[in-house]
Order: structure tokens, then C-alpha cells, then sequence
């Protein structure tokens, strides 16, 4: 201060200036502060919130895939219906926010204004239903049922609709070719969740509010391929949502379309006969129960042998994939998920699993032959077998005598196995094992049992092979339960808890007997059968089953053929092979099933079958049959069924009949046939992309024979012995 | 320019060069606050440009429409300051009379049908396609007739301070044309003319309890406001909303908020000029007027917005170390009134961009569009430049 010259003004003065001062520069840190807080500080969160201000998506849906079947027949495609949308960023503009032409649009709909205003309006908080939930930039759509006249109508009055657009847009539609729903097959679609949008925000394939997802099936497999990609055009807004540019676009691209194995013809065959064969024993008495069989689901297979491919998949009760479209119905939903209709989204083919019965006894067979014995050794087949006490009785108490295991095979003899089971229960040291083989076990994994067969269908069931670890695994999780409840000399079901309380860790003689006729404990899914017997069939290849087959470009120009890959070998060699082959084209002939397969060509088309009835406990039994001719596999199961030849024997002989154009009494008329050879070629693709495809008529079932020519084929079976003999 | 010779100052000097001479009036103007405030202009006109290239509406579809304007307006303001310069604030001292009536006058003509709303203040009068915003020049008069008021007996040597009848009458003075602004009704600028009373009396050594009493009695009329009910809550909302915009999430509470996001955005760079996409999209309102600031964020960044209350800055710093230097109290007076109109305006203005003040329709010195503000605002630059020229060379 003693620099400001002489003033004649106060100290006062010279103080409130100074404070003046100091007060200015603090005022203009302040702002220097708050705007380094705003711009450094927080300057990414508020440059986030000033891209979200301006710029709008406006997406086009791609046009999803179609799903073909083997000759190119569409199983689920697209339907053009005409959808009547409205641009909310157009009436905004207008000065009555488009109320005028709402209005005028109902009258073309013949829908009152209210209606439509509500369509329009945006959801919020206070807004109930109906109202838009999408983006106010997207086209609202006001009804997808438009008349080709509406449609006519508005659009050629523009002048009179701005704003308003009627354009045909593509929803998905499963047109059942010849009646095959192939429901689960086919999976579904619904509604990309916000959760799923965030998951797949930065892979290479983001969904878009507006996206359809596959939820199951080859919907689900192969939603990538069939969704495309959709359009996406960005407009970069101002503060009233007027357009003022366009940012960066993606065009769309149309999803690709899937070729299948499956061949829409044997698909309705298989759906029709195996729903036939659950209807037909629900005629049935059971023995046992002394009540009309449930026959409660049922599920089929058709594979091709040398490649795994699925020709057809049934799995009933089944579901019209229909429904799905277009949001599935509260009520229709409850319908697919609930007990009572027991539940008809499951693909019992894949996620049904059960014990197989004796259809398991060729892996049985093998594991004797790997453990040492000879195929054509001499094996007591007598009436029942007994371990301590404990009494295991051949199906319906038939002895044979001293059979080898071929014949064991053909006519399923139970003590057969009971005795090399036992046998080898014993060298692996008993109650107290010493380095186990375990022959019958090991064999069983090696077949593929036990794991997923790799099947590309989403959520595929492993199965189960109740080895000694499972045993060891499963004691430890239900001991405690076990102990609780069981009680000695009590009810069967306490004094089973009270065993196994005590001795459920270990593998008992009783188990591995049972185990070694695929009872007890061991359970397997439709594919993994089919899988196995096509492997036999095939010299030993165990192929990952498929159903897609090729993937083809929207354009048709690019094809990407999915080729069979395998998963392992069978562990035998090609004389044993042969020897378990004879002995199923025996079960055809002489054995369990020859009474289902009478006037079959043998010589022509040589069939190989194997039976099998599997007890579950508090059921009644589950009815197998696993059979193959020189290029199929077909395999099928009935829960609370009856027997394998019984109740899905004469199904599926009417699948190959069907596919191999035979009459009930073995002629053949290549041109009825269905598909005598697998079909190995893919769909023709014209130049323009579109992909050629027969017309499909319905399946004709061959009208049941009257009453005495079954009488008759029975006996040409092999008489009436045989019958029921699994 | 001939004319920037100062008048009861040495003899009449009428050579161009002898303007430039070591001891000459080009030489001794306060050249950074000139520059700094010339450098504020541009950045306006280019900032103002950016915010209204595309306002189709507004700029009557010519693109440069208000770049040439603002360009104008500077020019006009400079050729305002150099005419106060030449005049002198000495000279001016004898018309504040005759100056304030005519800006009362002015005012009142607001009030008539003459006057036009535009933004919600009805503070225009529109003759002939030219608007004017006739309180921007009030504040200068106020400025000046208090000063004159307070610092005529002291200057004389008659006193030390002000007595209490003279600092009563400029209140007096002062509240005439404050309760017609309020009228108008125009609360920012009664708001900075408050500024410049309060200004106004620290500087001129007014007694502390004139001090207190007006902040008393404004803190009191606040309260009393406030417990009254005589606001409604969406008022009280529509004044809290620079805190938290949810309050008012339409009306002020979006200004705030977009104005935010447009700041926040800019990071450290900006976008770079004519990028921004907030001020193309125009989601802040009045971004070339009360708004303008908003352009610079999130056009400059932090370092240009940073430079903008810089230049601020250095206009202010130059003119504190007028009023201090100076050796009369008149000139103190008004440069103190000047300081306290210029910082408080400057603060609320970004600091309602900001969030941290309420908002309130008040320009930016220089930056801001508006005729009338920037030419009040230059002339009061001539004042200043006034005041450090006249200073007696005995203290050189």
C-alpha cells in the first residue's frame, strides 16, 4: 500500500477496495472450480449423457432364417402379414400431435380412435396398458392383421396418413409340412430380455430391443445364424426429436436359413406312430398293476447309421409351436408347463431319460467278451438266479438251458447276465474291492452312456451309469435322509432306507446284478440308444448326432455343410460286432420281436432289433425298442408302456415301412417309399436364393389288419411262446 | 481518432504521432483490460455464431446473421468506450443529470406499449426494428449519479465520508429506476443493480451500518418472503432448481440440466468448434444470449471456457487496480460500481450454466448476444480507462 500515492481517501475506502478485490478473485476461483469438477471430474458421465441426448435408433428387424427340412420342405418360416405403423416423431410434428390422422386411420381400420391413440401412446408410469413400450424413434405398430384394401387404402393416400405407413413385414411361422409338428425339435421365440441384452453387449452378436431369441431348440442351437443382423439407422436428433443428420448406419443383413436332417415326411410318420403306439396301449391291461397301461409320453428317434443325423425326433405329449408367435398366451403357457399335461416342452428324446432295459444288454455283452469271456461260450440261461438268499428271476420265469450270449441276446435272457455279473462282481473282490475292473461299468462309458452325446439341441440330459463313484457320490448326498427315516423290518420303503443307510456307499452283488440287464439305478435318454445301435450298425463309430445339416445364405450363395463328427469308437472289434449284429437280426427273427416282424424282407432289407421292458419303481414299465436296417437307427420309448415289442414294436416297424415303401406283407414300391436311402444331398438353391421345396402330402397310416392276420403273423413269428418276451 | 486527447489536460497535442509518444493516451490506456476485453468480443461472436448457425428460426436464415451482429455490436462498442474516453468521466460528471433522467425516461418507455416482452422480461422498447434494452444503461446512470452524489463533498474536502442525508438521497436516486426495472418485471438486473448499490456504498466509505442495514434488510425481505407464502412452491421449486433440477424437471430444472450435460461434456478439449453436439441439436435454450457460455464448454473444453473466466479475470484484476490507484473518490466510486456490476453479473450468469447459481436472464459482459448489454459494457471499459487516465502525474 505505501506505493499508492497520496489520495486523501481513507484507510475505510483502502480496506473495502482490497476486500472488493479478494472477494472478485474468489468468486472467479469458484466458477474455476466447478467448472474443473463438471468437465475433468465428471466429464465422462455428463459426455455419456450428451450422446444419449442425441442420438436415435431406428432399427429394422432382419428377416429371420427359415428351418428346412433334408429336401428343402420349410419346417418353420416366415409369414407376410401386413402391419399398419405409426411414426410418433411425424404427429409430433403435426400441430395436433396427430390426433386428426389417428383418427382417421381408425376408420380405415375399422377400430375406434381411442384404440389406436392408445397403441401410440408411450408407456410411463401413470400410462396403463395397451401402450407403446419401445422406443418413441421405432414405427409403432397399430395391428399386424391389416386387409390387403386397408393396407390399399392408406397407402395411397399419403397426403391423408403422413406419418403412417402399411408395409408387409415377416413373422415367424411353423407350417407343419404333411402335419409333423416337430414341436420341440423346433424350439421357440420370444422377447430378448433387458439381462440378455447386457450379456451380449459386447460380443460380436448384440441384441436389439426389438429382437426375437431362440429359446430352445434349433431355434436356440442356431439363433445366431438364423437372426442376422438387424438394421440399424441412426439419426442424430435435436432437443424436439427433429432429425438433423445421420450418424453411422449398418444395413441389414437376412438371417441365414438352416437345412436339417430331418425329412418332414418321417417326421409325421414318427409323430403319427408313436402317438398311435401310446394310444394303442393305453388299451392295455398291466399285469402287474392291474390297470390300463398310462402310456403318459413317449419318445422316437430316426438316424441315419454312417452319418448320425437325425431323420426324425418325436417326443410326446407335444405342443403346437404355433402358439408361440407373437407372445404366447397366459393360458397356453401355464397349459406347456404344468403336471397335468405333463409337460409338453420337454424333448423327451433328448431330456427324457430312463432305465433301458434289456436294450442295454448288448453293452453287457461287450463288457463279457472285453472281460474275457468267448461270445460263443456255453451259458446256463436258467429260470431265476439267486445271490444269497436273494432270488433274480428271468423275465416271466423261462429257462433255455445252456445258450451262448448271441441267442442270450435274441431272447433276452436275464440269467445269462446275472451269472457273468456276478462272476465278475466276485473277481473284483466283492463286498471289499480290490482294484476293481469293473468291465460292465467301464464298458458302459466307453459307449457313451453317462455323458451328453453331443447333439445340437440345447440342453441335452448325460444320463447315468450308477458305477461305484456315483454309488459313493449319491451315499453322501441322501445318507442323512436315509438314516433318518429307515427302519429295520419296517415298510419296504424304510427297509430300503434303512439299507441303504448302511451299505448305500458300496456296490452291492444285487446291484451289479441288476445293473448288468440295464435295471436298477442306470438311466439313459432316447439319443444316447440311438446313438449306440447306429454305431453298431455303422462298424463301431459313435457320431455326435445332428439335426442341422447345412447352413445356406440368405443370398444362397454361401454354404457351410455341418459335417458328422464323432465322439468315439465302440469298444469292440469287428468279430464280436458281427456276432452282436446276427444276434439282433435274430431278436427280428427267432427272438423277442420276430412276432412283430413277421413277412419282414430280411433277405433285402436286414433288421436288427433289440427289446426291452425297464422296471421303474412306483411305475409301470417303460416300454424300448432299439432296432436298425443297413442305413437307419430307429429307437423308441414309451414311459409306462408296456414291453418293447409290445407297445413300440409295430410302431416302429410302420416308421420303416413308411420310409422304405414296404407293405404289411414285405413288398416293396420304391415309389411309395419314403426315403429308401438316406437323403444325402442338400436342397437345390435357385439363382435368386430361394431354395426349392417339394410339396408334402400328409401320411396315410395303412389301415390296421383285421383281427386274424395279426393271429397269423404272430405265429409265423415264432409262435405264441414268444410273446412278451423282452 | 484525432480526438483521443483529454480535455483539462495539457495542451490540445493534434499530431497522430504525438498520440503514441511515451506519455500519450494510446500509451497509458490500460492496454491487457482493452485487450481482454476485445478478446471476450470475438470469442462471442464466434461463440454466438455456433450456437445459432443452424437456429433457422432465429437467424432469419442467414447463418452469419448474428456473427455479423455481435461483429457490429463490438464495433459500435468500441467506437462508445473511445467516445467516453475522449469525453472524459469528468466532463460526464457535469451531464449525469441530464443522462439519468433520460434513462428513467427510457425505462418508463418500457412500461407504455412501446415496450416488448422478449424472454418473459418485459425490459425492451422496439423502435423501428431496433430493440434496446434500456436497464443495461440504467446501470451506468445509477453508477454515476451516486457517485456524483456521494463523492461531491468529499472530493470537495468538505468531509471525509459521506454524511447520512447524501447517502440517503442516493439510495434514493438509485431506487427510483430499480423499482421500475422490478416493474418490468426484470429481477436479474435489479438483482446486479443491488450489486452496484452495495458496490456503490462500500466504495464511497459510506458508514458500516449503511453497509449492514442493506444486507440486513435484504436477508430480512427475503425471509419474510419465504415465510410469508407469498411465493408459490413451483416458484420456490423454479428458484431451487439450479441445485437440484428435479424440482422443476420441465421448465427451468431441463435448461439447467441440458445446460449441465452440455458443459460436462466437454471434458477437457471439447469437441472442437461447431462439434458439439448439444449446441447443434439445440437442447439448451438461449445459447447465444444468457446461455452462451454453455457453447464454449462443450465447444472449448475446460481450457477455453477456463480462458473466458481468465479474461474475466484480467478486466476485473485491471479494474481493481483502478479504483485503487485512482486519487479521487468519484472515480473510485464509479470504477467499484462497475467492479461490482461486471463481477456479479459474470458469476451468476456461469454460474447458473454451472448449477451452482439460480437462474436469472442476465448476458455475459461481452460474450453474450445483445446490443445494448455490450454497449453498456464497453462504455463502461471507456470509464475505466478514464479513470486510470486522469489520475494526477504527480503520482507517475
Amino acid at each position: 500500500m505505501s506505493n499508492i500515492p497520496e489520495t486523501g481517501r481513507t484507510p475505510r475506502v483502502q480496506i473495502r477496495l482490497i476486500v472488493i478485490q479478494v472477494l472478485v478473485v474468489s468468486l472467479l476461483l469458484t466458477l474455476g472450480g466447478r467448472l474443473w469438477y463438471l468437465q475433468i471430474r465428471q466429464g465422462d458421465e455428463y459426455a455419456a449423457k450428451a450422446s444419449g441426448n442425441h442420438v436415435q435408433q431406428v432399427v429394422k428387424p432382419a428377416v429371420r432364417g427359415a428351418i428346412l427340412d433334408a429336401r428343402g420342405v420349410p419346417i418353420a418360416d416366415n409369414e407376410t402379414r401386413l402391419v399398419v405403423s405409426a411414426s410418433r416423431t411425424e404427429l409430433m410434428k403435426m400441430k395436433d400431435d396427430g390426433k386428426a390422422v389417428l383418427a382417421r386411420l381408425a376408420g380405415v381400420l375399422g377400430m375406434t380412435a381411442k384404440e389406436v391413440a392408445e397403441k401410440v401412446r408411450l408407456c410411463d408410469a401413470e400410462t396403463p396398458q395397451p401402450c407403446w413400450n419401445g422406443s418413441p424413434y421405432q414405427p409403432i405398430p397399430i395391428t399386424d392383421e391389416a386387409t390387403a384394401k386397408q393396407a390399399l387404402q392408406i397407402r395411397e393416400r399419403t397426403e391423408e396418413f403422413p406419418g403412417i405407413t402399411a408395409e408387409p413385414t415377416a413373422v415367424r411361422r411353423y407350417p407343419a409340412p404333411g402335419k409333423s409338428q416337430t414341436s420341440q425339435v423346433l424350439g421357440y421365440l420370444s422377447p430378448v430380455t433387458d439381462e440378455e441384452i447386457k450379456k451380449a453387449e459386447n460380443t460380436d452378436s448384440p441384441y436389439l430391443r426389438s429382437d426375437q431369441v431362440g429359446r430352445s431348440g434349433l431355434e436356440r442351437t442356431y439363433d445366431k445364424e438364423l437372426r442376422g443382423k438387424a438394421g440399424v439407422t441412426r439419426y442424430e436428433v435435436d432437443n424436439l426429436g427433429r432429425v438433423i443428420g445421420e450418424a453411422e448406419s449398418d444395413p441389414a443383413e437376412a438371417g441365414a436359413n438352416v437345412v436339417t436332417s430331418i425329412d418332414s415326411r418321417v417326421q409325421a410318420v414318427t409323430e403319427y406312430e408313436l402317438n398311435e403306439a401310446m394310444k394303442a396301449a393305453r388299451k392295455e391291461m398291466d399285469r402287474n398293476t392291474n390297470k390300463l397301461y398310462e402310456a403318459d409320453a413317449g419318445a422316437a428317434v430316426v438316424m441315419e447309421n454312417k452319418t448320425g443325423r437325425v431323420v426324425a425326433m418325436a417326443s410326446l405329449p407335444d405342443y403346437d409351436p404355433n402358439s408361440w408367435v407373437g407372445g404366447i398366451s397366459g393360458k397356453d403357457y401355464a397349459k406347456f408347463t404344468s403336471k397335468k399335461s405333463n409337460y409338453p416342452l420337454l424333448n423327451r428324446a433328448i431330456q427324457g431319460q430312463a432305465a433301458p432295459g434289456s436294450i442295454f444288454k448288448v453293452i453287457s455283452s461287450t463288457a463279457a467278451v472285453n472281460a474275457g469271456y468267448d461270445f460263443n461260450g456255453n451259458y446256463p440261461c436258467p429260470s431265476s438266479y439267486s445271490i444269497g438268499g436273494q432270488v433274480f428271476k428271468n423275465f416271466e420265469s423261462q429257462g433255455y438251458g445252456s445258450i451262448n450270449l448271441g441267442r442270450a441276446l435274441e431272447v433276452s435272457c436275464d440269467t445269462v447276465f446275472y451269472h457273468l455279473a456276478h462272476e465278475q462282481w466276485k473277481k473284483d473282490g466283492g463286498n471289499s474291492p480290490k482294484k476293481p475292473k469293473d468291465w460292465f461299468y467301464k464298458t458302459a462309458h466307453q459307449f457313451g452312456l453317462g455323458k451328453e452325446t453331443g447333439i445340437d439341441l440345447p440342453n441335452e440330459v448325460t444320463g447315468r451309469v450308477p458305477d461305484r463313484q456315483w454309488k459313493k457320490d449319491y451315499w453322501e448326498a441322501n445318507k442323512d435322509g436315509w438314516c433318518k427315516t429307515g427302519k429295520k423290518g419296517g415298510e419296504y420303503a424304510e427297509q430300503i432306507a434303512y439299507e441303504n443307510c448302511l451299505e448305500g456307499m458300496r456296490m452291492r452283488a444285487g446291484d451289479s446284478v441288476n445293473y448288468s440287464i440295464g435295471q436298477g439305478d442306470t438311466l439313459v435318454t432316447p439319443i444316447q440308444m440311438a446313438t449306440i445301435y447306429a454305431a453298431i450298425a455303422n462298424g463301431g463309430t459313435l457320431y455326435d448326432p445332428t439335426v442341422g445339416k447345412a447352413v445356406i445364405s440368405a443370398d444362397g450363395k454361401k454354404t457351410t455343410e455341418i459335417e458328422p463328427k464323432a465322439h468315439g469308437k465302440l469298444p469292440m472289434n469287428q468279430k464280436t460286432r458281427k456276432q452282436i449284429e446276427q444276434a439282433l437280426a435274430g431278436v427280428a427273427t427267432t427272438g423277442s420281436a420276430a412276432w412283430r416282424f413277421g413277412g419282414w424282407p430280411q433277405d433285402k432289407i436286414p433288421m436288427h432289433a433289440k427289446t426291452g421292458t425297464a422296471e421303474v419303481y412306483g411305475k409301470q414299465t417303460t416300454s424300448w425298442f432299439a432296432s436298425y436296417t443297413p442305413d437307419y437307427t430307429i429307437v423308441m420309448t414309451i414311459s409306462q408302456g408296456g414291453t418293447g415289442s409290445g407297445a413300440s414294436g409295430p410302431a416302429v416297424r410302420k416308421i420303416y415301412e413308411a420310409m422304405y415303401g414296404l407293405t404289411e406283407d414285405g413288398e416293396q414300391d420304391v415309389k411309395k417309399a419314403l426315403l429308401p436311402k438316406p437323403q444325402s444331398a442338400l436342397p437345390k438353391v435357385e439363382p435368386d436364393g430361394s431354395i426349392h421345396a417339394p410339396t408334402v402330402k400328409p401320411y396315410l397310416p395303412v389301415k390296421p389288419s383285421p383281427p386274424a392276420d395279426t393271429q397269423d403273423l404272430a405265429t409265423a413269428g415264432g409262435g405264441p411262446l414268444l410273446w412278451r418276451r423282452d | 481518432m484525432a480526438g483521443f486527447s483529454v480535455p483539462g489536460y495539457g495542451p490540445e497535442r493534434t499530431s497522430w504521432t504525438k498520440a503514441f509518444a511515451r506519455d500519450s493516451v494510446v500509451r497509458r490506456l490500460d492496454w491487457p483490460m482493452l485487450l481482454s476485453a476485445l478478446a471476450l468480443s470475438l470469442v462471442g461472436v464466434v461463440l454466438v455464431y455456433s450456437a445459432t448457425r443452424n437456429r433457422m428460426g432465429l437467424n432469419q436464415g442467414d447463418p452469419y446473421f448474428f456473427f455479423v451482429r455481435h461483429l457490429l455490436n463490438t464495433g459500435i462498442g468500441i467506437a462508445l468506450m473511445a467516445g467516453t474516453i475522449w469525453l472524459g468521466h469528468r466532463t460526464l460528471r457535469t451531464a449525469v443529470p441530464v443522462l439519468y433522467g433520460i434513462s428513467v425516461l427510457l425505462i418508463l418507455l418500457v412500461l407504455t406499449p412501446l415496450g416488448a416482452t422478449i424472454n418473459g422480461a418485459h425490459a425492451w422498447l422496439v423502435v423501428g426494428g431496433f430493440s434496446l434494452q434500456p436497464s443495461e444503461f440504467v446501470k451506468i446512470t445509477i453508477i454515476l449519479g451516486m457517485a456524483m452524489l456521494l463523492a461531491a463533498r468529499v472530493d470537495a474536502g468538505d468531509r471525509e465520508h459521506p454524511d447520512h442525508r447524501t447517502v440517503l438521497l442516493a439510495l434514493a436516486l438509485a431506487t427510483v429506476p430499480m423499482l421500475i426495472v422490478m416493474l418490468m418485471p426484470d429481477l436479474g438486473s435489479v438483482m446486479v443493480m443491488v450489486m452496484i448499490v452495495l458496490g456503490v456504498l462500500l466504495t464511497s466509505g459510506a458508514s458500516n451500518r449503511w453497509i449492514l442495514g442493506l444486507i440486513g434488510a435484504g436477508a430480512g425481505g427475503a425471509i419474510l418472503v419465504w415465510q410469508l407464502g407469498i411465493l408459490d412452491e413451483y416458484q420456490i421449486n423454479r428458484f431451487a432448481a439450479f441445485a437440484n433440477p428435479q424440482l422443476d424437471p420441465a421448465g427451468v430444472g431441463y435448461n439447467t440440466n441440458q445446460a449441465r450435460i452440455a458443459i460436462g461434456s466437454g471434458g477437457l478439449t471439447g469437441t472442437g468448434l461447431f462439434q458439439g453436439t448439444q449446441t447443434t441439436g439445440q437442447f439448451v435454450p438461449e445459447q447465444q444470449t444468457d446461455f452462451v457460455f454453455t457453447v464454449a464448454g462443450e465447444e472449448l473444453g475446460f481450457l477455453g471456457a477456463g480462458l473466458i473466466i481468465a479474461l474475466l479475470g484480467v478486466v476485473l484484476w485491471r479494474a481493481c487496480r483502478i479504483a485503487r490507484a485512482t486519487t479521487e473518490l468519484y472515480g473510485t466510486i464509479v470504477a467499484g460500481g462497475i467492479i461490482a456490476w461486471f463481477a456479479f453479473q459474470s458469476f451468476e450468469n456461469i454460474g447458473m450454466t454451472l448449477g451452482i447459481m439460480p437462474v436469472a436472464g442476465l448476458p455475459l459482459p461481452f460474450v453474450s448476444y445483445g446490443g445494448t448489454a455490450m454497449f453498456a459494457a464497453w462504455i463502461a471499459i471507456g470509464l475505466l480507462q478514464s479513470i486510470k487516465l486522469q489520475r494526477p502525474l504527480s503520482a507517475g
